[in-house]
Order: structure tokens, then sequence, then C-alpha cells
């Protein structure tokens, strides 16, 4: 058995899973005891989000169409699914720490992670029956599922707003403006990668173009 | 380390641009086609043909110069050779043309008169013909002997400015002997006369069109500017046909590409008041083209310049852009579109006008200065026949031929759907929920899902309740029997 394994680690794991739903149900008490009496640990915020990200992709694969809108298969990219679902909270992670640093956050990178991993607690709870549920509903029965989907957003969204309040230690409006700035930084950051990535080809292309040259002028 | 990093990802970009470039070839566009549920063009088999190709010359009548209308009707083709101030005649016997008769001069009250470039002519039913003599200014109404009936001039009125010029370019009359000319700068609609000539008013007005930015450029222009600006007009028609019931089928060219699916309505379809009775329940509204592929100087929506209405009910109209046919049923969904800009038979060069000949089409080109005559291939008759089948009740048989349709064109999502719904009507709901599914039609989906979801129940309703008391019962008494068995042996 490899060493990770342990019996300890993973009840431990378990234990800070079974948190998730404490922290769902009781947000800002939740959220100050995630951190702060260390109730919560990234392995579970990974578990947490590898199950969101396989209800997005369940949703695609056995949600009742008619209800979930059709996919085009010959451009479905299950990949491009999967970085559309990730990317999100991996720049989000990383603009709200950058930024909450800056303002006296209390809060580490490993923290804010955990937070958001954490919040999608509703989102699969709420989601992942309904893929099921969808089979034997018809249309009009259809909007049950909006609803349901639309509620676990909302409550995503209380969570994520507690998450940031109770983890920096801030004030409501102070949290809200944090969150603001978080989106614009998260559109900062890909801005700035695009720049990047298209300068190193730029600049890879002058090479290659050289050398073909050259390889032209002695072949 | 941290060397090796930045020289490893140089590496990756520097395989990325080796690896050879990816040439996208543009897809040559399909003769005919249908759009799918994503707006994708399919290919489908031939609907109509093309199989004659006749000029004036052909017809030993010399060659047609600019022609611009034509009507046909029975087996006569009546052709307004605008340039030539004249109407050819032509008539059809099988695949033999013959110019049976050339009007290029009337008797008229005293004196013979002759046309200035007549842009348009409709024969009625009881053979009078109604001739928009256009540069004359007036509408010509011969009866069947070709002798003057009345002339239709300028409307008399106030709305009407008398100093500007009536140009007629296309004219109608309905049963009853009313006609509805269309005009050029004339934005109100059509003029409509009454069978003794008198002008009654305008017909199928539409809304005038309000746009926000010229408002708004407007507000800051100075007086020269302002007057060089398009005034809000309303749209203005580009052609008029009637069907069989006497409604106005008419199409317009004047939008902007942007309200093509909303506020455009290309395609109109009038009734008494001059209100759109139009029926929309396609996957998209009849404008033509979905998809434009905008390439080689074919840019843009679909320009519809003429439009016929077959007796099925199915219309046909002419695309000027892409010189393209687009033939949609009563529903308004999409057929089949078939032509393109080209030289070779079936291709267009300057479509102007179209009409039928029974399920025939004849397409004139302005350009190439000939007519084309296209026939039902045995694909375009099976959809004529499934549709003609469903609206008269026979849904089964319908199906039969939608099944026939199939066979030719597994792509063809109202084949689906036809089968679909007379599935549906022998209540085999799950081979019509699979048909629908293919066709993509939701709430007829939902509907046979829901009976569907009903008739399992009801087979199954004893396992369900023998379920449910095995998760709920079972448990409880075990339960029960366990505590009594307690209290047994307490005692």
């Amino acid at each position: 058995m490899p060493a990770f394994l342990n019996k300890e680690k993973l009840q431990h794991v378990g234990k800070t899973l079974r948190y998730s739903l404490y922290v769902c149900t009781h947000p800002l008490d939740g959220y100050w005891d995630l951190t702060h009496e260390k109730r919560g640990s990234v392995a579970a915020a990974n578990i947490i989000i590898i199950l969101a990200l396989l209800t997005t992709l369940l949703s695609y694969q056995y949600g009742n169409p008619m209800i979930y809108g059709f996919v085009q298969l010959q451009y479905f990219n299950v990949y491009r699914v999967i970085a559309g679902f990730l990317a999100p909270i991996f720049i989000g992670t990383l603009a709200n720490w950058g930024l909450t640093t800056l303002f006296d956050g209390k809060g580490t990178m490993k923290d804010v992670y955990m937070a958001i991993g954490y919040a999608f607690t509703p989102y699969v709870i709420i989601n992942l029956p309904c893929i099921f549920i969808s089979n034997v509903l018809t249309i009009e029965e259809g909007a049950f599922i909006y609803y349901a989907s639309s509620v676990s957003s909302v409550w995503m969204g209380v969570l994520i707003v507690s998450a940031v309040m109770q983890i920096h230690d801030y004030t409501i409006t102070k949290t809200i403006l944090t969150l603001i700035a978080t989106a614009v930084g998260m559109l900062l950051i890909v801005f700035v990668l695009l720049l990047f990535f298209s300068l190193i080809s730029d600049a890879a292309a002058y090479f290659i173009s050289m050398y073909k040259e050259i390889s032209y002028r002695f072949y | 380390m941290k060397r090796k990093g930045i020289i490893s990802i140089l590496l990756c970009f520097v395989v990325l641009l080796l690896s050879p470039d990816i040439t996208v070839k543009a897809k040559q566009a399909p003769y005919t086609y249908v759009y799918d549920y994503w707006i994708d063009a399919r290919e489908s088999p031939d609907a109509y043909e093309a199989v004659f190709y006749v000029t004036g010359d052909d017809l030993g009548v010399g060659d047609f110069k600019d022609p611009m209308g034509m009507y046909a009707k029975d087996d006569h083709i009546y052709i307004c050779d605008t340039g030539n101030n004249r109407i050819v005649v032509v008539k059809r016997d099988g695949d033999q043309f013959t110019a049976v008769d050339v009007i290029s001069e009337f008797t008229g009250d005293s004196e013979v008169l002759t046309f200035n470039s007549p842009q348009d002519i409709f024969v009625a039913d009881n053979g009078d013909y109604y001739i928009c003599d256009t540069n004359n200014q007036r509408v010509v109404h011969l009866n069947s002997e070709k002798q003057l009936v009345k002339l239709l001039t300028k409307p008399v009125d106030e709305t009407v400015d008398q100093n500007s010029d009536f140009l007629p370019t296309k004219a109608v009359a309905d049963v009853a002997g009313r006609v509805y000319v269309l005009a050029k700068n004339y934005n109100k609609g059509f003029v409509q006369y009454h069978s003794d000539g008198s002008f009654v008013g305008f017909i199928g007005a539409s809304e005038a069109k309000f746009n926000l930015v010229d408002y708004l450029w407007k507000m800051i222009a100075t007086k020269e500017q302002k007057a060089r600006m398009v005034q809000f007009v309303p749209t203005e028609y580009s052609n008029v046909a009637l069907d069989k019931d006497g409604f106005i089928y008419c199409t317009t060219m004047t939008f902007d590409r942007w309200e093509l699916l909303t506020t455009a309505k290309p395609i109109r379809k009038l009734n008494a008041q001059g209100t759109d009775i139009l029926v929309k329940n396609g996957w998209e509204p009849p404008v033509g083209d979905l998809d434009w592929q905008d390439a080689a100087g074919y840019n843009g929506p679909s320009r519809f310049i003429d439009i016929t209405v077959l007796d099925n009910d199915i219309y046909l109209a002419l695309d000027m852009t892409r010189s393209r046919i687009f033939a949609y049923d009563e529903q308004g969904n999409l057929l089949y579109a078939f032509g393109g800009v080209g030289n070779r038979l079936g291709y267009m060069l300057g479509p102007v006008a179209i009409d039928h000949l029974g399920y025939d089409l004849v397409v004139l080109d302005q350009r190439t200065q000939a007519f084309t005559v296209f026939t039902l291939t045995e694909y375009g008759k099976l959809i004529n026949s499934a549709l003609d089948e469903y609206k008269k009740g026979n849904y089964d048989k319908s199906a039969e031929y939608w099944q026939q349709v199939l066979r030719l064109n597994g792509n063809y999502d109202l084949a689906y759907t036809g089968i679909g719904r007379s599935l549906f009507r022998q209540k085999r709901y799950k081979e019509a929920m699979e048909y629908f599914e293919f066709s993509k039609e939701r709430k007829h989906y939902s509907k046979a899902f829901q009976l569907y979801r009903k008739e399992w129940i009801e087979e199954n309703i004893g396992w369900i309740v023998a379920i449910f008391l095995a998760l709920i019962v079972v448990p409880n008494l075990v339960e029960f029997i366990k505590r009594i068995k307690r209290e047994v042996d307490r005692a």
C-alpha cells in the first residue's frame, strides 16, 4: 500500500469531505472553521471539484438532450469542456489570492483553493441527481431541472461570498468589492497569458523562418 | 532547472510551428440542399432539374432584350420583352416551345398605341391581360382579344405627389377584377384599383422602420447632412404573386441584414386587409440562405426578386444574390434550395422572374436573355406526394412516401417528423420518439414520451408497488418482529 493511502490520512479526508455538507448549510461558521480550525483539506476540495467536473461531463452523456440541449458530436471536444471548467477555478484562485495578499487578506492560496472547492458542493448535490431524473421528465417538466440548477447557482454564489469574507476576515462591502476586482483580475491574467503566448510564438517563428532561409540557401 | 523549463517551452513551440499547415478548402456549395437543425447545408438529391433552356432566337422571334417580367398560365408563357417593347407569348407542347403571338401594339379608343419598356404582365383567368407599360406610366388592361378595356394611370389622390412619375413595375388582378400595382418609389404598399379602373387606395404598407443609430446621427447632423440622409421609409416590395385562393404573396429586398430573422420578413402573405399572415412554423422563418458563406463577391442574405405559389401551397422564391430558388411548404419549412450562379444548364446569371406551369418551374434570366424550364424529379415528386397526403389527412400514406424520401435522402428532417407523426397516431410511442429524436422535434418528442411513460407505468404498476413495499414495509416488519422477539426474550 502506498504511503499516502494509510488509514489515518484516509479517515482525515473522509472527515473533511463530510465537513463540506456542514459548510454548505452553515456557510459563515463553516468557512471560519474550515481554515482557522483546520477542518478542511485540499484533498477533499480536489475530490469535490472532480465530482463537479464529472457532473458537467455526465450531463452531456446521460442528461436528456431534449432538456439539456443537443450536442453537435462532430464538434464536441471533451478536453475543451474540461479546460473550460477547470481554468476559471485556477485563474480565479490565482487572481483572488493575488489581490487579497495586497489588501490584508488572511487566507493563503491553499485556503482560497479549498474555499472554492467546498463551494462546489451544492452544485454536485443538486445537479448530479438531476441528470438522471431528467430522463424521466417531459420538456414541460424540464423546467424543474432549470429551477434546481438556478438554486444551485445562487447557493454557490452565497457560499463564495461568505468564503471570501471568512477566509480573509473581510467585511461584506470589502468582500463584494474584492470579488468584482477578482473578476477583472481574471480577465487581466487571461490577457497577459494570450500576450505571452503570442509573443513567444512570434519569436519562435522568427528563428524557424531564419533556419528555413539558411537551409534553402545551402540546399 | 529554470533554464531547462524555458527551453522545453520554446521547443514545444518549435514543434508546433514545424508541423505541416492544415489547409482548409472551401467546400463547393451543393446544387440542391436543405438546412439541418444546426444550420448546416446538407446536400440533397435534386428535387428539380433543368431540362430546357430557350432563347428568343430559338423561338424564331429574335433575341430578347433585357426581359424583366414573365407570367405563366396553363401551357402558355408570357414574356415581357422589355427592351424590345413587346410581349412574346410562348406555347409549351411537351418539349416543344413555339412563339404563338407577339403583342407589340394595341388599338386604343381611336389610334394604335405601343408599349414603352413594359416590365410585367399578368393574365387573368378569363384571359384578360394586365401589362405594366412602365415608361408610359400606365397599366394597360386588354381583353383576351387584345382590345383595350381600360388604362390605369397615376392615382389621383391627395396622398400622391402629382409631379412625380408613376412607374408601375408589377401588377396582379384578382378574380373580382381588382388590380394591385407595384410602382417604383411608392412605399405605401400596393396601389389598388377597382375593377372599373378607379383608384381605391394603398394596401399592405409595412410599418416605417425606426433606427436608433440613424436617430442619434440625426441629432448631431447639420441641415445639409440631414437632407442627404435617407428618410425613414417603409420597405418597398420587389415582386408580387397570387396563390390559387387569391392571397397576395410578395417579396421585399429592402432590409438590413441583422433584421433578417426578426423584423425583415422578406416573404409575406397578405390578406385582404394587407396584414402579413405567412405561417412560420419552421426552425427559422423563410428567409432563404441561413449560412451565407460569403465568398467570391456573393455576400449577404438572400434577396428575393420573385415568388411563385404552386397549387399545393408550396411557394418558391427566387434569390437574386446567389441565383438560387428556395422552396417552402405551407408551414414555412424549407423543402429544398437549389441553383447557383453560372453558365451551365440549371444555373443562372441574372434571374428576374419565376413562375410555374403546373409543377414545372420557368425562370427568366435577364442577363442571358432566356428562360429555363425545371421539372420535378422522382425525389421532388415524393416530397410533394407526402405533403399532399398529409394535407388530405392520410397520415399513414404520407408516412409511406416519407419512407421513400428517406431512402433517397437520409438527412431529411421533415421526413423523420412525418413518419414520427404517423407512428404517434398509431400509438407506437416508443418508435415515434425515435423518429422525433432524429429530427429534433422537441415538442412532438415530449408528447410521445409523456404517453409512453404513462403506458409504461400502467404496465409495470405491479412491480413498482412490489418494490415500494419491499423497500418500505419489509424493513419495518423485520424491525417489528425483532422487537417482539426481544420482548419475548426479556419476559
